[in-house]
């Protein structure tokens, strides 16, 4: 019983460390097969709709939200320092530095990420792929890194949507709801804001998540056991562990970024 | 190949997601570091800087005319050596005093710039000569302590 348990966790833990190295492999293979996505933009465009334009709608309104609630926090526990005038720098920080990417991350996993997956398994559970090998064309540079470079392209610009969302949620409820000076809150938000430390990390935060969740999504679904419980089990893990992923990763790109900024 | 509504609609995705990160950069954001190019650098001495950051604005009269650009720790003097970068646009007398001044009760704290009366101006590596150090919250109420118990004393 417990000689079992042991050789169950020491198989499990060399399962784990498998799947690592092959993730890692496959990642490179992606990468050097990207030739097709670029010299065929076609493709890749057809999967920036699919990943990139339909994830918008989920991304807009929740950024309006999230910065709408912003607001009214923000307001709430300022005005208790007398400090409304800096609801524009409460807003915009905290979306560009971290709402922004990171809630952007994990609605695109689940929304694009999971489709990903759930396709590219489907495509394997049905042969596709295979079919596709005795044609001589490649499956990982004709499916996989079109669908890599589209999710890697829109994830910034989704977090970039999601944070002018939010700054214009954040200026609907705080400036004419409940009227904070609409001067000082984009004047005292423009003097604290700054393009590099703040906006442009933002963004490196944004496209490391894109790389991140696109690579789980693709592996899961190449990964996957072709079967329909496969599948289904793929596309679960593929939410669980890239929005994992997301956040652990924001702490560390936190931790370098923004340790000693002052 | 044809020119799809697909392409129309990946094409405004990527004409929004832009505009998005422009409204950023140039609405929410701005760059606070003045350029080394258009720039004079000054150094000035204090005995104490509290806590006074690098990349803290410089004002005079309350208009932000600069950045600290370097504090360093002068071994020699036992004091902190600023660097003060300042616009080039604003050019400060000789005799300018730097004071290092909090806004606000928590606020961050910034150098105060009090132009002189000399006709010389300062230029680049000058050093500003007249210097107030900060407050620090402990000395003050370590001085008023002690004013305390002197009063309090027989005569």
């Amino acid at each position: 019983m417990l000689k079992r348990s042991i050789e169950n966790l020491g198989n499990r833990a060399i399962q784990a460390v498998w799947r690592i190295g092959f993730a890692a492999r496959f990642f490179v293979a992606v990468l050097l097969h990207s030739g097709t996505a670029f010299r065929r933009f076609g493709l890749t465009i057809r999967e920036m709709y699919f990943t990139g334009v339909l994830s918008l709608i989920i991304i807009l309104v929740s950024g309006l939200f999230v910065g709408m609630v912003l607001g009214l926090q923000g307001y709430e526990t300022l005005q208790t320092y007398g400090a409304e005038e800096a609801l524009g720098i409460l807003v915009a920080l905290s979306l560009v530095r971290e709402l922004g990417p990171v809630v952007a991350a994990l609605l695109f996993a689940s929304r694009a990420g999971s489709a990903i997956t759930a396709e590219i398994g489907l495509m394997k559970a049905t042969e596709q792929l295979s079919a596709m090998e005795m044609m001589a064309v490649d499956p990982i540079a004709r499916v996989v890194a079109p669908r890599f470079w589209a999710g890697v392209i829109s994830m910034p610009l989704l977090a970039a949507l999601f944070s002018a969302m939010g700054i214009f949620g954040g200026y609907l409820v705080g400036v004419q709801l409940i009227g904070v000076d609409e001067g000082a809150f984009w004047s005292q938000m423009k003097s604290a804001v700054d393009l590099e430390q703040d906006i442009l990390n933002g963004v490196i935060k944004s496209v490391v998540f894109g790389v991140a969740i696109t690579t789980i999504a693709l592996f899961e679904g190449y990964d996957a056991p072709p079967t329909a419980e496969g599948v289904s089990g793929a596309t679960t893990r593929t939410v669980v562990t890239s929005s994992l992923v997301v956040l652990a990763l924001d702490f560390v790109l936190t931790a370098f970024m923004f340790r000693g900024l002052n | 190949m044809n020119k799809t509504v697909l392409d129309l609609w990946v094409g405004l995705f990527v004409v929004a997601g832009i505009a998005a990160l422009l409204f950023l950069a140039l609405k929410v954001g701005s760059t606070s570091v003045v350029s080394a190019s258009n720039s004079y650098e000054v150094v000035a001495r204090f005995d104490n800087i509290g806590g006074l950051k690098p990349r803290a604005p410089i004002k005079s009269a309350g208009v932000v005319v600069g950045r600290v650009a370097d504090i360093r720790f002068d071994n020699e003097t036992f004091e902190a050596a600023v660097t003060l970068r300042l616009d080039n646009r604003y050019a400060f007398p000789k005799d300018t005093a730097a004071a290092i001044m909090t806004s606000g009760l928590l606020g961050e704290q910034y150098v105060g710039l009090e132009a002189g009366g000399d006709s010389k101006m300062l230029k680049d590596q000058d050093q500003i000569f007249i210097t107030q150090s900060a407050v620090v919250l402990e000395n003050l109420i370590g001085r008023f302590m002690y004013g305390q118990a002197q009063e309090g004393a027989p005569q």
